[in-house]
């Protein structure tokens, strides 16, 4: 998965082109980028936080908590498939390697949103607060992209 | 207090066991003969398996419905945030590369949570995606035997907030028009590999 990253933004920017630069924000020396959503049927079904996270330092770091004031629990965590089985254990530390990324992607980690206190629509946006563990905390803006969305609508640029 | 590990896997360790005995006693009941392997994990030839489920359009389907064209099958539940939409896309992307040949396709999401996926939420769900996906449930019983039919695994995993989710396998299951079992599309599987397995069902 990570050896692939550095290929990820460049088939990015090829299928959304005409698409703006997604939001970055930075703390320390990661920066993140391309935080988004989707559209949930209702409030009763977990909402999903996607981002990717690119550390420009020489030292690793954690993603260690997600909070946000649309899910009254919300948490990271990761998908993975075991003899062909899909569950998703939570992700108490998802490393962030020097000099790289990592993303939370669909199909593997994920900041999950149980309890939403709102449905979320597409073309909403909403703060969640990052932490890690030695750049400490970031709040950024997730936006919610339509419930059939594979990728964010924004560009991703290459870092 | 147990951790939440313990918790998951204690409860997996029930429910696959109890699949397990009911797949052995499915295939007993039915044939009479001496039944499979308990390694044997391949889904049962359509033509073998017995289930029956109500569709989204409230429909009562069974696998004799599926024989005579290729078919695509995988399981999921509509509460799913992450594996079951990336399949879905997945599947919409091996859909458009396929062309007008994959109107030929039955294409099936049975759900694996029968306590909240009524035919009228299977209804409401498939709509946001492709129109030729059928949504399929039924009741707890209905769904074990079906899954056992399928050779696959699913757990109900409580959640700390009294909630639950759902572990359950992955992949796709790819059928002949004669309702033979011809592969599995797993979840991390290289794309690449995706489209030719189906068009191998289309031939
Ligand atoms: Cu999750």
């Amino acid at each position: 998965m990570k050896t692939l990253l550095y290929s990820v933004p460049f088939l990015l920017i090829a299928s959304s082109a005409i698409a703006g630069s997604c939001p970055q924000w930075t703390v320390g020396d990661l920066v993140i980028d391309a935080a988004w959503s989707k559209a949930t049927i209702g409030d009763a079904r977990p909402g999903i936080i996607y981002f990717t996270v690119t550390n420009t330092g020489a030292e690793a770091d954690n993603l260690t908590g997600i909070a946000t004031p649309a899910a009254e629990m919300p948490m990271l965590h990761e998908t993975v498939v075991t003899d062909g089985i899909a569950s998703m254990p939570h992700a108490p530390a998802i490393p962030v390697p020097a000099n790289g990324s990592v993303s939370l992607a669909p199909g593997g980690y994920h900041g999950m949103l149980m309890g939403l206190t709102a449905a979320l629509a597409k073309g909403d946006t909403f703060p969640a607060t990052l932490t890690f563990e030695r750049a400490g905390t970031v709040e950024i803006e997730v936006a919610v992209e339509a419930l059939t969305a594979r990728e964010p609508t924004c560009r991703q640029d290459a870092s | 207090m147990p951790t939440r590990r313990q918790l998951i896997l204690g409860t997996g360790g029930i429910l696959a066991l109890a699949a397990g005995t009911l797949a052995l006693g499915a295939w007993r009941s039915r044939s009479g003969v001496a039944p499979a392997p308990p390694s044997a994990d391949l889904p049962l030839p359509l033509t073998a398996m017995s289930w029956q489920l109500t569709s989204h359009l409230s429909a009562r389907v069974g696998p004799g419905d599926w024989v005579g064209r290729p078919a695509l099958v995988f399981f999921g539940f509509t509460w799913c945030p992450d594996v079951c939409p990336t399949t879905l896309m997945n599947i919409a992307g091996w859909l458009e590369e396929l062309g007008s040949e994959a109107d030929k396709l039955t294409i099936a999401l049975i759900s694996v949570d029968s306590e909240r996926d009524t035919p009228e939420v299977m209804s409401e769900y498939v709509a946001m995606f492709d129109p030729r996906i059928l949504g399929l449930t039924g009741s707890p019983e209905e769904i074990a035997l079906t899954a056992a039919e399928f050779r696959i695994r699913y757990e109900k995993v409580p959640r700390d907030d009294g909630d639950y989710t759902m572990n359950h396998t992955a992949g796709v299951f790819l059928f002949y028009p004669d309702g033979r079992f011809a592969s599995i599309i797993d979840f991390h599987e290289d794309p690449q590999f995706a489209v030719p397995k189906i068009k191998r069902i289309l031939a």
